[in-house]
């Protein structure tokens, strides 16, 4: 790594985001366990699922949720996409000296009742408060430990026998949070996707649809899930560029500003590579859902770039769909 | 009556079978052909949308594409990056600039490096939202760094025109604009450049109309057609100087029709007359001095310009491009990427040591991210 200081360009769910953690982390904690690199540790002799995430986010109330919504959703999502009922969760937070009583209680409330929507409880927490700069307002850390309901699921398995959906259409949350930036003035009605997904992946194991990996797609958006499981499966994902369900408002922000919305945050979208032969049972249990009443088929598997994600045009050409690099910067021309 | 989508308008822009006939009417007329066609698309713009749309895997076998310098972040010599960076890490000043500047490497490192140093780094959107963050900060020097073509010039020239109408003290202006038909001018002019035709930058002719580009057919031999950004503008451009060199012709022909005009837009190129000048010379990276091909601000207006103003710590010498670097022949068309013996190795997307790897329109980036697709 050429940096001697931490760029915001690691933290972008990315390549450089990717190169830190390896170089870092990975190099200092080496373990079995962590270097599966999953959404969660499967530990307990595959019993439990066990992850954290910590949370900041600008602004801390943006349209479809707030940063309290989002630290519940973000670790509890995290155990689902290991097949995981979440159970417990602890909660950390740090929060800047003059910070307002009022939005703390805003924030807490809408935790409390997206604990109810997982079915999950605070059982340990912890706060600290910092001098004013010391922190950006309010930051949230949650961890969370839950019940494996189906064993096995790991985005190291995937083969020619699967194809891969997702569960709505994609980038609400990083079009959103981008249109409500300062200095962006954009006028939509956008909202974040921002949800818990513990009632689709329960369905989706109680049905008995056989699914090989889950993934919610989160910074770094579609792209990047799509790449690390391209290379921790040793496939090639081939993704019908049609067939991306992407909403006409989070369009219009990627048309203006240059993004990709594959490339784009999301809060409440995962993605899932399933058995072939269950895609239609999988979409009819997703389609119950509001979340994910646009579920769709997006790609399939092969051999032929191993590694690589390929787009593939209604008019026949490719192009391979990168993990997204940088900070998320509009384009100039 | 139904809203307007946002469909409705890039629909027919991008419609497959449209695109699909257009490469069947290309690979007819090309057949035709004795010779093999080197388009240069200048824009950055046009090789982004070559590039993501898979353009060059529909042309036959003797029409080729040669990506050419229109990336303003690419061009800016490593010297003026310092500039930005130097000014960035002052105490007092609030450097501001358009998005992609923020990740080009200078000799100190990029601007997000300054950021993570402690510099106050400010990307716009909009040139004018410097207004704002003035307002905002009134005990700070707000800089401004202007980068860009003609496309993005008068925006600056709007802002100085605010800044000074309405008595703002604290923006400031650095000034990185260049002229794209200089560049062109340029690249043609060496004996070795085996570029046939241009594919002309339509945004730019909205601002300076089509007529800057009059000189290349009839003084150089070389057609120019003004294009589009979408797949189907992109595609209709190239059948149409195909069917130049099938039917002997060598034109100036605007295909972006819907909004380039021979005259261009008037009151944004009377704005900018009354603030910039053509600088004597503006060194470009990759392919060095180009005589008039960049703006600077008029003398008049010094007390707004941050090169004059900061003149004793801005560095002056000049840094050279690196010395295995080959872009200026790959800008020529007289060398491919993988030819470079740096290529992949120690020059790549993370660290770009030439100007074509800097940003992901670069020749170099995108045979780095798509080489076995192209």
């Amino acid at each position: 790594m050429i940096n001697k200081q931490i760029t915001l360009a690691m933290g972008n769910g990315g390549e450089e985001n990717n190169e830190l953690i390896s170089k870092v982390f990975y190099k200092a904690f080496k373990n079995d366990i962590l270097e599966k690199s999953e959404d969660a540790a499967v530990i307990h002799d595959g019993e439990l699922a066990f992850s954290t995430d910590s949370f900041t986010v600008s602004p801390l109330f943006f349209p479809g949720g707030d940063i309290g919504k989002l630290a519940i959703c973000g670790t509890c999502n995290d155990l689902a996409m290991m097949g995981a009922k979440p159970k417990y969760l602890t909660c950390s937070v740090i929060i800047e000296e003059g910070f307002s009583m009022d939005e703390l209680e805003k924030i807490v409330s809408s935790m409390k009742k997206e604990l109810e929507v997982n079915e999950a409880i605070v059982v340990s927490g912890d706060t600290k408060v910092v001098p004013r700069g010391s922190v950006d307002k309010i930051f949230i850390n949650t961890t969370g430990i839950g019940e494996i309901q189906k064993k096995g699921i790991s985005s190291n398995n995937i083969s020619q026998d699967d194809v891969i959906l997702v569960s709505r259409d994609l980038g609400r949350h990083g079009a959103a949070i981008f249109a409500a930036r300062e200095g962006i003035n954009l006028t939509t009605d956008l909202q974040s996707d921002c949800a818990s997904l513990t009632l689709q992946v329960q369905a989706l194991i109680e049905s008995g649809v056989k699914v090989t990996a889950l993934r919610d797609a989160t910074r770094g958006g579609v792209s990047s899930v799509l790449n690390e499981w391209a290379k921790q499966s040793n496939i090639c994902i081939e993704v019908d560029e049609d067939t991306i369900p992407i909403a006409e408002e989070v369009y219009g922000i990627c048309e203006m500003l240059g993004f990709e919305a594959l490339n784009l945050a999301n809060e409440g979208t995962f993605v899932l590579a399933i058995k072939k032969d269950d895609e239609a049972k999988a979409l009819n249990v997703l389609h119950r859902f509001p979340n994910s009443s646009n579920a769709v088929k997006i790609a399939n598997i092969s051999k032929e770039y191993i590694g690589k994600v390929v787009l593939l045009s209604s008019y026949g050409t490719k192009r391979f769909l990168e993990t997204p690099t940088g900070e998320l910067l509009p384009r100039i021309c | 009556m139904r809203e307007l989508q946002l469909k409705d308008l890039y629909d027919g822009f991008r419609n497959s079978e449209v695109i699909e006939a257009y490469a069947k009417l290309i690979a007819e007329d090309a057949k035709k052909l004795k010779t093999t066609i080197n388009i240069m698309e200048v824009c950055g713009g046009h090789t982004h949308s070559i590039m993501k749309y898979g353009l060059a895997q529909l042309m036959p076998k003797n029409i080729n594409f040669i990506h050419g310098p229109g990336c303003p972040v690419c061009i800016m010599p490593k010297e003026r990056i310092d500039h930005a960076y130097v000014l960035a890490m002052q105490e007092d000043v609030i450097l501001v600039t358009l998005g992609d500047m923020i990740k080009v490497p200078g000799s100190n490192g990029s601007l997000q490096d300054a950021r993570a140093k402690g510099a106050d780094v400010r990307f716009a959107y909009s040139p004018f939202d410097t207004l704002k963050i003035a307002k905002e900060n009134l005990d700070k020097r707000i800089i401004f760094f202007a980068i860009g073509f003609e496309t993005t010039t008068p925006m600056t020239a709007a802002l100085l025109d605010a800044v000074i109408k309405r008595e703002i003290k604290n923006i400031f202006f650095h000034i990185n604009h260049v002229t794209v038909p200089e560049a062109m001018v340029a690249l043609i002019s060496d004996e070795d450049c085996s570029i046939d035709a241009f594919l002309g930058p339509s945004h730019v002719s909205v601002i300076s109309g089509s007529k800057i580009y009059e000189e290349f057919p009839r003084d150089f031999y070389k057609p120019v057609v003004v294009s589009g950004f979408e797949p189907v503008d992109v595609m209709q451009s190239i059948s149409m100087i195909v069917k130049q060199f099938l039917e002997k012709r060598c034109e100036l022909e605007v295909e972006y029709k819907r909004a380039v005009n021979r005259e261009g837009n008037l009151k944004a190129q009377k704005l900018n007359e009354r603030y910039f000048e053509k600088a004597q010379n503006f060194r470009w990276r990759g392919l060095g001095d180009i005589p008039r091909s960049g703006l600077m601000l008029r003398e008049k207006y010094d007390a707004y310009n941050a090169e004059v103003i900061y003149k004793d710590i801005l560095p002056s010498k000049e840094i050279d491009d690196h010395k295995l670097c080959i872009c200026g022949d790959i800008l020529k068309g007289k060398a491919n990427p993988p030819e470079c013996s740096i290529f992949g190795t120690s020059c790549k997307p993370i660290t770009p040591i030439g100007s074509c790897m800097v940003s992901s329109e670069g020749a170099c980036a995108a045979y780095y991210k798509y080489g076995n697709l192209l």
